[in-house]
């Protein structure tokens, strides 16, 4: 698809982060977190909860603003959190990346449709037409079109995550940034998300993907950066870092993830 | 000598027509006012500036600490001393939107308030500006959560406008009371003003009704 072919500026990196650190009072949740998104890569943050990981994901979609620390694209655009952010360096960070959230965050009082169209029409002032029709074929892939008229309540907790991910598609952004995608669904539910979730990485799309499902980040990341305690504690292939971690707190983590019971 | 019921019949006229040209008028004029003005009050209140939302605070204290016909008379009785002189009717409509606004403003930030944050970042995320996001998302969510409150307050408006009759303007009681005073038929007439007043209540709740049905359509019941 055209746009997901790299913009302007040459290089392999989507995202570059550098250093980003925040806290919430005395409570220090990034402590200098440097990774980089190549394109095309599905790259899964994974790290017991509190360990920043969906700080960091929020800081890529300027839901979550860091004390410090750069967030640079591929374009040249370049945020840096250490001075106070202008609301126009804001939407040009959001221009770049949707989210995906755990609570699929859907628009209650809008279709199916109106929800997909919304950003396309009220912000990047698409034609309507156009949206639509993008909208449905995109509806019609993750096997939802006939859903393309009904509320959110009407939809089981599958069909609307698989919703959220449309209407993330549907902005065309640079990275799409999931936030624990599968935690509030039913465990039957969870597969059909995950499919759709593993095409798009293998049609190219680049992914930031938050989640606890090691599994799936085994099978659909190319890169998986373990968080622990506001930092990467190491980053590599899925298959060794989920498998032969180097790090001691990796190798806990992963202990209790796998054997709750020991 | 006529009868009770033939003078409750040829008064209907003029209390109707009281209503009409009066009570309706006046209530809808400052309703829709009132709700532009609580509309801005509430987002002052919800701003980080602590001077907005400060200035907002002490408007809904003073709206809500006073009483309505205190205010009135400050405005119709009380400006002309300061040379400023207003007519009856742009008095009271001054008044009670004013009134409306700081009882309104305190249903409208709740409203926004109980909207889920997650609906503020889904805007956010799809590119929205904090003043798009509110008014695509937020505002048509938080209008459904506001329609029974506001519904209080209007139906609460209609029945104060009869205060109106104090500062001279002419509306459904003061009619009533005018005739009443001529037949020196005081029950029969303010009962019929009462009953007068009550139909349109009714008529309003009915409208409420209405209007929440249509907002609900997109939640599960």
């Amino acid at each position: 698809m055209s746009h997901t072919d790299p913009p302007v500026v040459p290089g392999t990196h989507v995202i570059r982060v550098r250093g980003l650190r925040k806290s919430f009072g005395d409570n220090q949740v990034l402590n200098g977190i440097d990774f980089e998104v190549r394109r095309g890569g599905v790259v899964a943050l994974i790290g017991p909860s509190g360990s920043g990981k969906t700080t960091v994901l929020r800081s890529l979609n300027g839901l979550a603003v860091p004390d410090d620390g750069t967030v640079t694209f591929s374009n040249g655009l370049e945020i840096d959190f250490s001075s106070p952010v202008s609301k126009r360096d804001l939407l040009a960070l959001r221009d770049r990346s949707a989210m995906v959230f755990q609570h699929y965050n859907l628009f209650p009082h809008k279709t199916v449709l109106q929800n997909i169209i919304e950003g396309p029409v009220q912000v990047q002032k698409r034609r309507v037409a156009e949206a639509t029709a993008e909208a449905e074929s995109l509806l019609q892939r993750v096997g939802l079109a006939d859903k393309r008229d009904a509320y959110p309540f009407e939809l089981s907790g599958g069909q609307q995550q698989r919703v959220g991910i449309v209407r993330a598609l549907a902005l065309r952004p640079d990275v799409l940034l999931f936030d624990e995608p599968t935690s509030a669904l039913d465990p039957e539910l969870v597969g059909d998300v995950l499919t759709v979730i593993k095409e798009l990485g293998d049609e190219g799309w680049t992914m930031v993907i938050v989640t606890h499902e090691l599994a799936f980040a085994r099978q659909v990341a190319d890169e998986v950066v373990f968080m622990d305690g506001g930092v990467v504690v190491e980053r590599g292939a899925p298959g060794d870092i989920l498998v032969n971690p180097r790090e001691e707190r990796t190798k806990q983590f992963l202990h209790r993830v796998l054997h709750p019971f020991d | 000598m006529e009868s009770q019921w033939d003078l409750a019949w040829r008064s209907l006229g003029p209390i109707i027509g009281g209503a009409i040209g009066g009570t309706i008028p006046l209530a809808l004029t400052s309703f829709v006012l009132g709700l532009i003005i609580a509309l801005a009050v509430a987002l002052a209140r919800l701003s980080r500036v602590p001077v907005l939302s400060g200035a907002a605070r002490v408007y809904v204290s003073v709206i809500r600490g006073t009483p309505l016909l205190v205010q009135l008379f400050v405005i119709f009785y009380g400006l002309p001393s300061l040379g400023v002189t207003i007519e009856p009717w742009p008095s009271a409509i001054i008044a009670f939107a004013l009134n409306v606004g700081g009882y309104a403003a305190e249903v409208i930030r709740a409203a926004i308030l109980s909207v889920p944050q997650g609906q503020w970042e889904a805007g956010h995320t799809i590119g929205m500006s904090r003043v798009l996001t509110l008014r695509r998302i937020i505002l048509p969510q938080a209008a459904r959560v506001s329609v029974p409150p506001l519904s209080n307050t209007f139906i609460s408006l209609v029945k104060d406008t009869s205060l109106a009759s104090l500062i001279l303007v002419t509306e459904l009681f003061r009619e009533a009371q005018q005739i009443a005073t001529f037949s020196n038929e005081f029950m029969l007439l303010y009962v019929e003003a009462a009953v007068v007043y009550w139909v349109i209540c009714l008529v309003l709740s009915s409208g409420q009704n209405v209007i929440e049905k249509r907002l609900d359509r997109y939640v599960a019941h």
